[in-house]
């Protein structure tokens, strides 16, 4: 690794932010390899497992159009259980608080986390808090953990994905990133974009109980966005996936504030997304079954995964005007704070 | 109209093609074209527009990104200026990354400088009016599609007698440049896909000396798919003819006059001078300086910049790059020692950058 300081990209969740934990972090603290990296960690417990995971939210701004920074950690941490295949038993919560910061923002954002945590279904059940000075963090930073149970001995890992294997998404990308992106900067873009920040557990829950083993692996395509996490599983399962422009799911609104600037939907962040990747045969279905769900309306599939051509991990797009192009991993930082 | 979908109509796409295809079977020889757009570079990978392409008909992509033709020592300058404690310097996102002869920006901001990124040079004249006790350099960079935004940030700092706002120009203009490529012998131009932006501020009459004095065909073209294999159908229509003609793909948005109000404040605010483009040299009267009368809001009126004697990374062969004399495959340092993670030039730096394209939408491998 190049640079000797820590520099924003690292925590974007592409490339830079690889090299950190494939450098530093996870040699020295883990010693786990890559095709292991789940969203949870599963755990042996007396004869059965546990899911377990962590998360720290550094979003900026604190309210945005959809959601707050509050809901959005709970909702991100439920998320990481659920794309293991567990079932969210309790989370914890630890908050830095700036000086400072209104008294009727922290009752807010305390009042969302208990709704959201009630909407999925799931106990706060210990936290913290600390009060830093002014200026030493910026009004709220919170991180969650939570634990998962699972009620079946499904594996759902990024390194499953077999070739003929269908990839689906529950939804329409990028709206997250975008809303951000627009509430921190200003941006009057006519239309309102809200977050899609959502629990996913009643969802995927649903679709594993109904199509068990068909479902191979599950990840969520926050930081990064839809690209960086297919590309992250695709080198993990050693194969090569193909995607289809005109099968994205895009709003409208998203695909024009993209354009103006200068952003891909691919790489945009994503609160309330799901990539699915699943046996052919029943990939209909689930798209089916999704979209009898409020967080599943639009759900398609957008691709597929291939036996590998030359080197593994290759995610291509078939373009809107049947041209082709390669898909890589976010490198840089597109946009910080996101999540 | 929607031109989200209607110009990326595969069908249409395909009818383009095929009459690309028919005209090139009467082609004598291999042409190549050259877009000069950063936007077009990066729609033209986005898209996959190459490989769909018939043989004889190469693309290929020119000095088109503002921030890759800037000289080394502009971000020495940048970076110099970002190191005195009561400087804020704004800028946008693009510049942030790009190496300087010993720094970058981003260096700079992670180790403390006051460097912000700002989508419109308004921006920074409200942190001017926000922030009086210090002052805010914005880096003018790009063409003529930035240029007047720029010059109308300068106009109203000067009506609301906001004094501590200020532009390091590095602006520069494209018609001089696309002429000096044309004179180059080891370059063969066939025909110019002529900028889009640009040209709705410039106007399409911008390149009639050009393509008569040249003898080049000239076609300016819109950036979604069709608007581009449009483009590239009528360039090689009049290559095939023997034509030298300036058309017009992009007319729903390109006026022959361009915009006279955007071209009426660059007068105001900006003069011709001469600019050296990186890879290019110095190319006489291809650059924006800060009239007389606004030279108040020009920093290196106001400053004495130092900077260490700059130098470009060794190996780094972006300027032949920018000319379109090699391509991305064909530098030593490209997806090796230079990526877009630890990139050694700017074109791999920028989000126009033919490199960074290249690198992006997949041709890392030489396999």
């Amino acid at each position: 690794m190049k640079s000797d300081i820590v520099l924003l990209g690292h925590g974007s969740g592409g490339k830079l932010s690889h090299q950190l934990l494939d450098e530093i972090i996870i040699p020295t603290l883990s010693g786990i390899s890559q095709k292991n990296q789940n969203d949870a960690a599963v755990l042996p417990f007396s004869g059965d497992r546990l899911a377990f995971t962590t998360d720290s939210y550094v979003v900026d701004p604190i309210f945005f159009p959809g959601g707050n920074i509050g809901d959005l950690a709970i909702n991100g941490t439920v998320n990481d259980l659920v794309m293991s295949g567990a079932r969210p038993l309790a989370i914890s919560v630890g908050l830095i608080l700036e000086e400072g910061l209104p008294m009727a923002d922290l009752r807010l954002i305390v009042e969302s986390m208990h709704k959201a945590a009630l909407q999925a279904n799931v106990s706060i059940v210990t936290g913290d808090t600390k009060v830093v000075s002014r200026g030493a963090a910026d009004k709220i930073f919170i991180n969650t953990s939570g634990i998962g149970v699972f009620e079946h001995s499904l594996r759902i890992e990024g390194s499953l994905a077999a070739p003929g294997d269908k990839i689906i998404i529950n939804g329409t990308i990028g709206d997250h990133g975008i809303a951000i992106l627009a509430s921190r900067e200003g941006l009057e873009l006519g239309v309102d974009i809200l977050s899609d920040s959502a629990p996913l557990n009643g969802l995927v829950l649903d679709a594993i109980e109904k199509f068990g083993d068909k479902i191979h692996a599950l990840r969520d395509p926050t930081r990064g966005g839809v690209a960086t996490t297919l590309k992250e599983i695709a080198l993990q399962s050693g194969v090569d996936i193909d995607l289809e422009e005109t099968a994205l799911p895009v709003r409208e609104a998203v695909d024009g504030a993209c354009s103006i600037l200068g952003l891909d939907p691919l790489y945009v962040a994503n609160e309330g997304k799901v990539l699915l990747v699943v046996d052919q045969g029943v990939a209909e279905d689930i798209v089916h079954l999704l979209r009898q769900h409020p967080q599943g309306r639009e759900a398609a599939i957008i691709g597929e995964v291939r036996n590998p051509e030359k080197t593994t991990g290759r995610v291509a797009l078939r373009t809107s005007i049947g041209g082709r192009r390669i898909v890589d991993m976010l490198s840089g930082e597109q946009l910080p704070r996101i999540c | 109209m929607k031109y989200s979908t209607e110009f990326r109509d595969p069908r249409v796409a395909a009818g383009f093609l095929h009459i690309i295809r028919s005209l090139s079977e009467r082609l004598e020889k291999s042409i190549s074209l050259m877009e000069v757009c950063g936007t077009h570079t990066m729609a033209i990978y986005r898209h996959g527009i190459r490989p769909l392409l018939p043989d004889p008909v190469r693309l290929t992509s020119g000095p088109g990104c503002p921030v890759c033709v800037t000289p080394v020592e502009f971000v020495d300058k940048a970076v110099a200026l970002a190191r005195l404690p009561e400087v804020i310097v704004t800028t946008f996102g693009d510049m942030m990354r790009v190496p300087g002869s010993s720094s970058s920006l981003l260096r700079e901001k992670a180790c403390g400088a006051d460097v912000r990124i700002v989508y419109s040079p308004l921006d920074a004249v409200a942190i001017a009016e926000k922030n009086p006790r210090n002052q805010i350099v914005f880096l003018g960079v790009g063409f003529e599609t930035t240029a007047p935004t720029v010059a109308a940030s300068i106009l109203d700092a000067a009506k609301r007698e906001v004094n501590n706002f200020f532009v390091l120009c590095a602006h520069k203009t494209m018609p001089q440049a696309m002429s000096a490529l044309t004179s180059d012998p080891d370059l063969k131009i066939d025909g110019y896909l002529c900028p889009a932006h640009v040209s709705t501020i410039i106007g399409a009459d911008a390149y009639l000396p050009l393509a008569t004095a040249r003898n080049i065909p000239c076609v300016i073209t819109g950036f979604e798919p069709v608007d581009i294999l449009q483009g590239i159908a009528m360039l090689v229509g009049q290559i095939v003819a023997g034509e030298a003609r300036v058309e017009n793909q992009y007319s729903r948005f390109v006026r022959p006059a361009g915009n006279p109000q955007a071209l009426k404040i660059l007068d105001q605010v900006f003069g011709p001078c001469d600019a050296r483009w990186r890879g290019l040299g110095v190319i006489p009267g291809s650059g924006l300086i800060i009239r007389e009368k606004f030279s108040r809001f020009d920093i290196e009126k106001r400053l004495d910049i130092k900077t260490e004697v700059p130098h470009e990374p060794p190996g780094c062969r972006c300027g032949e790059i920018l000319m379109g004399k090699i391509t991305p495959l064909d530098c030593p340092l490209f997806g090796t020692a230079c990526t877009p993670e630890e990139p050694v030039g700017a074109c791999m730096v920028s989000s126009e950058g033919v490199c960074s394209a290249a690198y992006k939408y997949g041709e890392t491998s030489r396999s």
